[in-house]
């Protein structure tokens, strides 16, 4: 479904991203685990066409998505849920989720939708009349994932969903993540600090550092790599 | 409340439009021109506010935009010799202004395209001097009357006019904000990256809001050259410009009924402290500062908050 070629990224004199290549296969929950500044936000962001690429490719469904505007890539179906949870702060619940369904015509789908979503996170519909930025921390996360998904993305890009979550609810997040994927048949592509828990739900897993792929493998071998366990996992 | 928001505005300004109907020839000439001020600087403030409020980008060049407008719609109605009162002055009026609206429009767009690299501060700081240089090059055209000024502008404007156009404009507004298409302002001035990942075409809003409030600033300039009859450059310096972006400041950014009541104000406020001349500016700016200190929130603000002058704000906790 995704798939990246050799791509370089530069931020003025710094190099985030130094060739690196990753495949996406459709209906898969893909990881990418690494240290702080290892480059994974930055993926995401030349994914969704936010961060400008210098060179290699990027194909989505075999189209050539690279350097396309972040509302062609969106349209396209990729959606970002930016690190962060950079939610709308002034709008309120409904109208964050309303804009993420910035694109779509479909109304009335729109709103089942959002009643769907509810279903998923019903903190959400209590605060539902709330300006986004009297969420807690916590509501802003759900509300960021919630807005992705509403573009009825088929490829979705989570950056941290866990970040400044309670460790109770870092659980629920990611049992929400699974029944996305699921249900929904969205294929995920999610970076996380949480290494454990992004690997126990993901098929695969890429380690990146340094702007480079150090290794890869399907999740539950990479959960049992040895340099894994000791540089991510604690172990 | 927010639905009857309309209906009660429309209300209000026919009932307005009334009375000054039936009262037209008793109001005294100074009260009549201090209403139609009112009016234009509610079309300044308003239009100022789709930018600076809704779209978030701090614009400092309005007055640019006015001076455009008012140039352009008085050449026309002078080249086409149109004497107040005949009926072929109404539509020729009215064409004076789109294509005031339009030229002024134009060069919304030339300092849009700027707009969409710079941010905050250096933002602000090229549209100001992009207001001046319309100034200046206006001050050096002699056959706009260069610094002089062009006189013998048709006396084509009045309060009608005036409040008909802002109906029009608060309409657009209102109707603009209220649907997706027109939140993508207000999720453009929230997170630039953020609307941009829902699929906003960030570019776009950014030169459609310099666009659309430069065209009705320019029609505010147009309305103002053929109801005072003499222009000239200085009439639209950077002051001119800062006064707008206070009322809009003022009105709280974004809010739509604040940015009206607080244009209202503060065109009435200079003159109603006409009486004690020598602290005029004193205390019209004593005011300014005591209004800011009241006022709660940004965005859903325009609430007065008299606790606010001895609590801290919650940035400060
Ligand atoms: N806007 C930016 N301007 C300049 N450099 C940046 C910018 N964003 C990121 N970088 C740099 O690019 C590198 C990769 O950053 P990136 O945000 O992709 O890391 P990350 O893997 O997501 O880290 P984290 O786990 O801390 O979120 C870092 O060295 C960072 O300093
Ligand atoms: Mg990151």
């Amino acid at each position: 479904m995704l798939e990246i070629r050799n791509l370089h990224v530069h931020y003025g004199a710094v190099k985030a991203l130094k060739g690196i290549s990753l495949a996406v296969g459709s209906g898969q929950i893909v990881a990418l685990i690494g240290a702080n500044g290892a480059g994974k936000s930055t993926s995401l962001r030349a994914i969704s066409g936010i961060a400008d690429v210098s060179s290699g490719e990027i194909i989505f469904d075999g189209i050539d998505i690279t350097n396309k505007p972040p509302h062609v890539i969106v349209f396209a179906g990729i959606s970002h849920a930016p690190e962060g949870r950079m939610i709308f702060a002034n709008l309120t619940t409904r109208e964050n989720l309303e804009m993420g369904a910035y694109l779509r015509k479909d109304k009335g789908e729109i709103r089942k939708d959002i009643e769907y979503l509810f279903s998923i996170f019903p903190k959400l519909k209590e605060r539902i009349n709330q300006p986004g930025g009297k969420l807690s921390g916590g509501e802003q996360q759900m509300l960021a994932i919630g807005r992705a998904l509403l573009a009825r993305p088929k490829l979705l890009l989570l950056d941290e969903p866990s970040l400044g979550i309670a460790p109770i609810l870092v659980k629920t997040i990611f049992q929400k993540i699974v029944e996305i994927n699921k249900e929904l048949q969205t294929t995920i592509l999610l970076v996380e600090q949480n290494a454990h828990m992004a690997l126990s739900i993901a098929d695969y897993g890429y380690v990146m550092e340094t702007g480079e792929i150090r290794l890869h493998a399907p999740a539950s071998e990479l959960a049992q790599n040895e340099e894994v366990k000791k540089a991510y996992l604690g172990m | 409340m927010k639905c009857h928001l309309p209906k009660l505005y429309l209300l209000l300004s026919l009932i307005l439009c009334g009375i000054i109907l039936i009262f037209e020839k008793n109001i005294s000439p100074y009260y009549y021109q201090v209403i139609v001020y009112i009016g234009i600087n509610i079309i300044l403030a308003s239009s100022l506010n789709i930018i600076n409020g809704f779209a978030g980008q701090f614009s400092l060049g309005h007055a640019g935009f006015m001076a455009a407008g008012a140039y352009t719609s008085a050449v026309i109605t002078s080249s086409m010799h149109i004497s107040p009162g005949s009926l072929a002055s109404y539509p020729a009026f009215l064409f004076s202004l789109i294509c005031a609206g339009i030229i002024a429009s134009l060069f919304g767009l030339m300092v849009g395209i700027p707009s969409l690299r710079l941010k905050g501060d250096y933002l602000a700081i090229t549209t100001l001097g992009f207001g001046e240089i319309i100034r200046v090059i206006i001050q050096n055209l002699d056959f706009l009357g260069a610094a002089r000024g062009f006189t013998g502008i048709a006396k084509l404007s009045d309060f009608f006019w005036v409040f008909g156009i802002i109906s029009i404009l608060i309409f657009l507004v209102y109707n603009l904000i209220n649907s997706t298409y027109g939140k993508g302002f207000l999720a453009v001035r929230d997170d630039e990256i953020a609307a941009s990942a829902v699929g906003i075409d960030v570019t776009r809003y950014k030169v459609i809001a310099f666009v659309f409030g430069a065209f009705f600033a320019g029609i505010a300039g147009g309305l103002y050259a053929h109801f005072v009859t003499y222009i000239n450059p200085s009439q639209f310096g950077f002051l001119r410009s800062f006064e707008i972006v206070v009322m809009v400041v003022v009105g709280g950014m974004g809010n739509i009924i604040g940015v009206i009541i607080s244009a209202a104000i503060l065109t009435i406020l200079p003159e109603a402290l006409r009486s004690i001349a020598q602290y005029r500016m004193v205390i019209y700016a004593l005011l300014l500062v005591i209004i800011m200190l009241l006022r709660e929130g940004e965005f859903l603000g325009g609430r007065f908050n008299i606790k606010r002058l001895w609590k801290k704000s919650p940035a400060e906790t």
